[in-house]
């Protein structure tokens, strides 16, 4: 799409690319070709590596302060009066002297801004909350001239869709917030500039001029515009910091820098629940590589530019309500960034600037952001494997996702948007919809549509099962028709949420550094499924026995008799799952979607595998009303009895091709590895993950903690501010979790390694 | 059995329940089941320590032995287990072996004493042969008479503990007799079939320097014994000893410490020992 032929326009790309191998990336858009064309694979070890240069330990010591303060005050000062944007707040530094990056969401640190256009009443409540005063004009405003996205998805919600909202099947919907899980490929300002970049979006722009102005034609031209205007206003926003990002990035520095303004105007532009940051160190690596060979940069400058661009990402803020913290425990922002995996002609990706990524988790210590990713490939070179597991042991900061289980969908220039959501960068967005309650749903289904929990109907009225025992064909027939229902209803919602975003909250920034016709996904998902797995299995294998109350509700459930459980390896319960995750996709594969994307699904719970119990009654495998469902594909704690093994080769046996947008497996191991060199057991690590990922698991989220850790920093906080734990795809502070996710933290097997 | 020395009522299933069993049923032989099944305590995958690679872990149930440390007394009696087809064990193996093939390891068989129920153990590790996988033969040695040459056959590696060195010493923890294990080890030696051996510390039990010496010295010679393993004792098995109301005679031994383990790994390094 974008090989339009364009010439270097001679705003400096001679000098500005000098050295690198040339290729179609000079003539269009194409940064993965500028990647495979330039990469220099490193296949030794992290010997190389070195400490943080005195300006990133200046910079950190004066962030001390405010990252300590902010743990005793939560929210430490917004921006109430005027709404983000690239241009919205005057420049901002740290400590100038000592930033080589630069570049704050608003003039402060740790000020937030505010973002009305997706929802006004989300601003305020986040407001009241943080204990600011909210801004009359602002609220004149956004009532009165400038409808939000808020307020168009519930000028088109049905009943019915407020009836599940309110009940809990359906549940974290984008409708009142930022969707996010859009990543702009930002590299793209860094090896082109912003002019060359206005061009290219000018020429897609004129080729809609002769087509008939249908709806989408019409949408696509307004979002062009909207699209350039925010490459202009990016140049801008740079331009106060004293950078001309018009033209390619000339040095390291630079394409560190560029890279960076392009994220920073994405998150000055939209508060997305995920802000993701692509794939960026193998890219910026070419431009480090380049500075090396030619001696102007040393390994503690290449160093320090990783670590000082690490230091903003660990800074980046949004005003959050308490509800929305609570759901996803602290206030993450997934600023996830990928190192590792392979390229289509089968070298490693794997970089000196990867290893200078993770370096940063020794250097600056321990963090939940940004979400380091580690494209797992079996083929990835060994040393690099067994310094990831040694990053893990050492952090519990990073997540694993099997590369050659994606390369064949995505290619070898994708990103993770939040969690475990794959998307070829730049060419690709999704539109985000959360999950449904599986569990919730199958209750329903026994229940003739009411609410197991508030008794009201809720789901379109049918016979209820009135048997004393539940028998296995009645329950699924009538589950499988919930199920469909549920779908229907599903993915009419999302069609509403994605309109009303698009036309209200659009993220012109980050659209345009994307091409103009990309593939849209739209991501559905699925919560409880080691619960419905469970519960069907012991309705088949054991005896369950209904209990109801004088409404005839079934309330609650008595098994006789033992049954297989998910999560050991036994495929006649593991197929009960495998069958789930198929058959839900295809129900909602059924249904239309919004500018015709294709329909993706994940098994994620982010942390609200909590408050998904907490909002769910009695189910039929034995676990008790209010107690927390397992986190994403999970088998429920103290299930999967059979070992760490067991438990990974259920969950590698969730079909992918089912669930394109995911599946998040979190494994926490207690630091025993005793009695063995560490050579040793670094190995057997490396042999787990290539036995997992070679099984087909996708995604891995270790934690090596032992409990009693966790439980004195439960009791001393103030002891561990960097402990970070890794939670169904992402991380968090140990210490900002709230007490029931800290105990279900806990509570969750620690399969040990001894 | 019988002619095993100083050993009294060896033979019978009886044996099974007595010391502190005295409620099994009281059946002739202690054969067990036929072959195509076995009692099975529980199995558990992802061990990287007993024996190369990844393990998975069948834990039989039925052991002679009363170990006073003992950490699995539930596995003490045969019928406490459950009992399995051989067949349907082999079909739960092949679901895991690809995966255990990946990770260079395989099937250990513990217990419980493996060799108690040698039919079974015998079917199954042909079996996981049979898949590629790597075998190990947890066991106390008391009964490595019973398993022949045929047996041993389909076992890459012997996990043998040699709980005491002093006769009266390993008496006083098990209940039954030294002699049977040493003649065990010492027919491994001469197959030359490679082994790690297990010495247990128990401060104030089985730690006296001498009775470690006789342990070490009897195996610095055996060129097949590729590692000597101190295990130092723990209290995580006290529980089980009260939920099934036994004596636990144990409850103020403390772990060994630090220096304590590095003493014994020092003098089965002095013999000539490799050990960790």
């Amino acid at each position: 799409m974008n090989d339009l032929g364009v010439q270097p326009s001679g705003s400096g790309e001679a000098r500005c690319w000098r050295g690198f191998e040339s290729g179609p990336w000079q003539r269009t858009i194409d940064v993965r070709d500028f990647i495979v064309r330039n990469l220099t694979p490193y296949e030794g070890d992290e010997g190389f590596l070195v400490a943080p240069s005195a300006r990133t330990q200046a910079v950190w010591a004066k962030l001390q302060p405010y990252f300590q303060e902010e743990q005793q005050k939560g929210v430490l000062d917004v921006d109430a009066t005027a709404p983000s944007s690239m241009l919205a707040h005057a420049p901002g530094w740290i400590d100038r002297d000592s930033e080589v990056i630069v570049g704050l969401q608003t003039d402060k640190p740790f000020k937030r801004a505010i973002f009305p256009a997706g929802g006004l009443r989300m601003v305020e409540a986040g407001l009241e909350a943080a204990g600011f005063a909210a801004d009359p004009t602002v609220h004149e405003i956004f009532t009165k001239y400038r409808k939000t996205h808020n307020d168009g998805v519930f000028d088109a919600y049905t009943p019915e869709i407020m009836r599940c909202r309110t009940s809990g099947i359906i549940t974290g919907l984008p409708d009142a917030y930022g969707r996010g899980r859009i990543i702009g490929d930002y590299p793209r300002v860094a090896l082109y500039g912003t002019d060359r970049l206005l061009e290219v979006k000018r020429q897609e722009r004129a080729q809609l001029d002769d087509m008939w102005p249908t709806d989408e034609i019409i949408r696509q031209r307004e979002e062009l515009a909207e699209q350039m205007r925010a490459l202009a206003d990016l140049a801008e926003m740079a331009k106060r910091y004293g950078c001309d990002i018009t033209r390619p990035a000339e040095t390291g520095q630079e394409a560190v820098q560029w890279t960076y303004f392009a994220y920073l105007g994405a998150i000055k532009e939209a508060n997305g629940a995920a802000m993701s940051v692509g794939r960026i160190s193998t890219f910026l690596d070419v431009f480090i590589e380049r500075d090396l060979r030619e001696g102007t940069l040393d390994e503690a400058g290449a160093q320090e530019l990783i670590d000082q661009l690490v230091q903003k990402l660990r800074i980046v803020r949004f005003l959050r309500t308490p509800e929305y913290d609570a759901l996803f425990s602290g206030d993450p922002y997934w600023a996830t960034e990928c190192v590792g995996g392979m390229d289509m002609n089968g070298r490693t990706m794997v970089t000196r600037t990867s290893y200078r990524l993770l370096h940063t988790l020794t250097n600056l210590g321990p963090a939940p952001e940004p979400n380091i990713t580690v494209l797992w490939s079996k083929h990835l070179p060994a040393p690099f494997k067994r310094y990831c597991i040694k990053i893990s042991r050492d952090t519990s900061s990073l997540q694993y996702e099997n590369d050659d289980l994606m390369r064949p969908y995505w290619g070898d220039d994708y990103g993770i948007a939040c969690c475990v959501s794959a998307m070829r960068l730049g060419k690709q967005m999704q539109f985000f919809g959360a999950r449904v309650n599986l569990a919730k749903c199958m209750l329903y289904a026994i229940n003739g549509g009411r609410d197991e929990v508030s008794g009201e109907q809720i789901a379109p009225t049918s016979a209820p099962i009135t048997a004393e025992v539940l028998d296995y064909d009645e329950v699924f027939a009538k589950f499988d028709a919930s199920m469909e229902w549920l779908a229907r209803t599903y993915v009419h919602a999302m069609n509403c949420i994605h309109y009303m975003h698009d036309k209200y909250f659009y993220e012109r920034l980050e659209m345009a550094l994307h091409d103009r016709d990309i593939l849209r996904t739209m991501a559905f998902g699925i919560a409880g499924l080691s619960v419905v797995a469970d519960s069907l299995s012991a309705i088949r294998h054991a005896k369950v026995h209904v209990i109801r109350d004088d409404t005839g509700l079934a309330v609650d459930y008595r098994i006789e008799g033992e049954f297989p459980k998910y999560g050991n390896a036994d495929s006649r319960v593991d197929d009960i799952a495998v069958d789930l995750v198929s058959r839900f996709m295809a129900k909602i594969r059924k249904h239309p979607t919004y500018r015709d994307a294709v329909h993706t699904q994940s098994v994620l719970t982010i942390t609200s595998n909590v408050v998904y119990g907490k909002a769910t009654g009695n189910t039929p495998d034995g676990r008790r009303k209010g107690e927390p469902f397992a986190p994403g594909a999970n088998p429920m704690h103290g299930r999967d009895d059979h070992g760490w093994l067991a438990s990974c080769i259920s969950v590698a046996r969730l079909p992918y091709a089912d669930a394109q947008d995911g599946i998040s497996y979190t494994v926490s191991v207690a630091p025993t590895m005793a009695r063995r060199d560490e050579a040793a057991a670094l190995d057997n690590a490396v042999n787990a993950f290539d036995m997992y990922f070679g099984q087909g698991g996708f995604h891995m989220n270790l934690n090596v903690l032992s409990k009693e850790t966790l439980e004195d920093a439960m009791e001393h906080p103030e002891k561990y501010p960097q402990l970070t734990i890794r939670v169904s795809g992402y991380a968090v502070n140990f210490v900002r979790l709230t007490r029931e996710q800290q105990l279900d933290v806990i509570r969750r097997t620690f399969h040990a390694s001894y | 059995m019988r002619e095993v020395e100083g050993m009294v009522k060896v033979g019978s299933r009886y044996d099974l329940r007595t010391n502190q069993a005295p409620d099994a049923p009281e059946t002739e032989g202690f054969e067990g089941p036929k072959e195509s099944h076995g009692w099975v305590h529980s199995y558990e995958t992802g061990s990287t320590v007993d024996g190369p690679g990844v393990r998975l872990m069948l834990f039989m149930s039925g052991c002679f032995l009363r170990c006073q440390y003992c950490h699995n007394p539930d596995t003490w009696k045969l019928k406490d287990g459950t009992l399995i087809e051989l067949s349907h064990a082999i079909r739960r193996l092949h679901d895991f072996a690809p995966a255990l093939r990946a990770m260079g390891g395989g099937l250990t068989i513990s217990g419980g004493e493996p060799l108690v129920q040698i039919g079974f153990t015998h079917g199954l590790f042909a079996a996981a042969k049979s898949m590629g996988l790597h075998t190990a033969l947890d066991t106390s040695g008391f009964l490595g008479h019973r398993a022949d040459d045929d047996y041993l056959q389909n076992v890459d590696l012997v996990i043998l503990d040699i709980k005491s060195g002093d006769a009266d010493t390993y008496r006083k923890v098990t209940g039954v007799e030294l002699a049977p294990t040493l003649r065990f080890a010492e027919r491994l030696a001469a197959m030359n079939k490679a082994v790690w051996v297990r010495f247990v510390l128990v401060p104030g039990l089985t730690d006296a320097p001498d009775n470690i010496r006789k342990v070490a010295e009897f195996v610095a010679p055996m060129k097949n014994v590729e590692w000597v393993e101190v295990l130092p004792f723990h209290q995580m098995g006290a529980f089980k000893w009260k939920a099934l109301g036994l004596d636990y005679k144990l409850n103020d031994t403390p772990t060994p410490t630090h220096e304590q383990v590095q003493a014994a790994l020092e003098i089965f390094r002095a013999a000539g020992c490799k050990a960790r």
